[in-house]
């Protein structure tokens, strides 16, 4: 077995150990942490397809920017010592055979469908490639779709601080 | 492409781990843990991008924008719902699904 094939089996494993403890475990801060291993061997994988960009992107933005934000408002809402109820049985069973059905059905689909590869050659997939082609407006240009989640993360924004934002009036009767 | 590892290798990943993040929205009952989970759904369908771009199609880049937007949107989301589940623990004190029937104002 070469290193690559071990790497990968290491890197697959720890996905999936870690997002089966994330979504079990009864303390929150511990999901958190589970959840950043899982997003860190993710980019690992990334790594092993030699897109060193998306790499990169899931390190500073999932890693470090998403997982962050959700410590942070656990540690808003919750205290640190806090431990989730077992959930009802009915809820249990309803999630397994739900991931069980569901997974059966796309495994069996995917192991049966034979994937052809184009033949074309391989382009080298640089920053300076991905910024060009998505900043294009010419074939396969990708402006239009960058303008708009320009706009949707402003507006996401503008509506994060206008929701978590204290009431002034409120405050004041109080 | 990697040695010795075919495509099915990644998806049968993806595909264990997008179904763990349903079971677990399923189940779960805190906000934030649904949130978390929705995370984990969203990633899986980014390495499928990823991996269909590389082995099926590596002349071309369309998954690398596919997965850059989803990670954009991944984050607008999770800072809208992080400010909503704020605002609800400030009004209700808790953060369980349960609880949130109501979202007067």
């Amino acid at each position: 077995m070469s290193l690559s094939v071990f790497m990968f089996y290491l890197l697959s494993g720890i996905i999936l150990t870690f997002s089966v403890l994330s979504v079990t475990t009864r303390r929150i801060l511990r999901a958190a942490v589970y959840l950043l291993f899982v997003l860190v061997a993710t980019s690992g994988l990334y790594f092993m397809l030699k897109y060193e960009f998306m790499a990169a992107v899931q390190l500073t933005l999932y890693a470090g920017g998403i997982v962050v934000l959700i410590i942070f408002s656990i540690l808003l809402t919750h205290h640190i010592s806090h431990r989730f109820k077992r959930p009802e049985l009915i809820n249990l069973l309803m999630g397994i055979g739900v991931a069980v059905i569901g997974s059966g059905v796309v495994l069996a689909t995917l192991l049966t469908h034979p994937f052809r590869a184009t033949i074309a050659p391989e382009l080298p997939v640089d920053m300076s490639a991905i910024g060009n082609q998505l900043l294009s407006t010419g074939k396969n240009g990708y402006v239009l779709p960058f303008e708009l989640i320009s706009i949707l993360l402003l507006a996401a924004m503008i509506a994060a601080i206008i929701v978590a934002k204290k009431d002034k009036n409120k405050n004041s009767e109080i | 492409m990697i040695e010795g590892i075919g495509i099915e290798h990644f998806l049968v990943v993806s595909t264990l781990m997008f179904f763990i993040g349903v079971c677990g929205f399923i189940i779960r009952r805190n906000l934030i843990t649904m949130l978390m989970s929705i995370e984990l759904i969203l990633n899986s369908v980014n390495i499928n991008f990823l991996v269909f771009n590389r082995y099926l199609y590596p002349d071309q880049m369309q998954g690398h924008f596919f997965s850059l937007f989803i990670v954009g949107i991944a984050a607008a989301e999770a800072s809208v719902a992080i400010a909503l589940i704020i605002n609800i623990y400030r009004n209700l004190q808790n953060i369980d699904v349960e609880n949130v029937s109501e979202m007067k104002y």
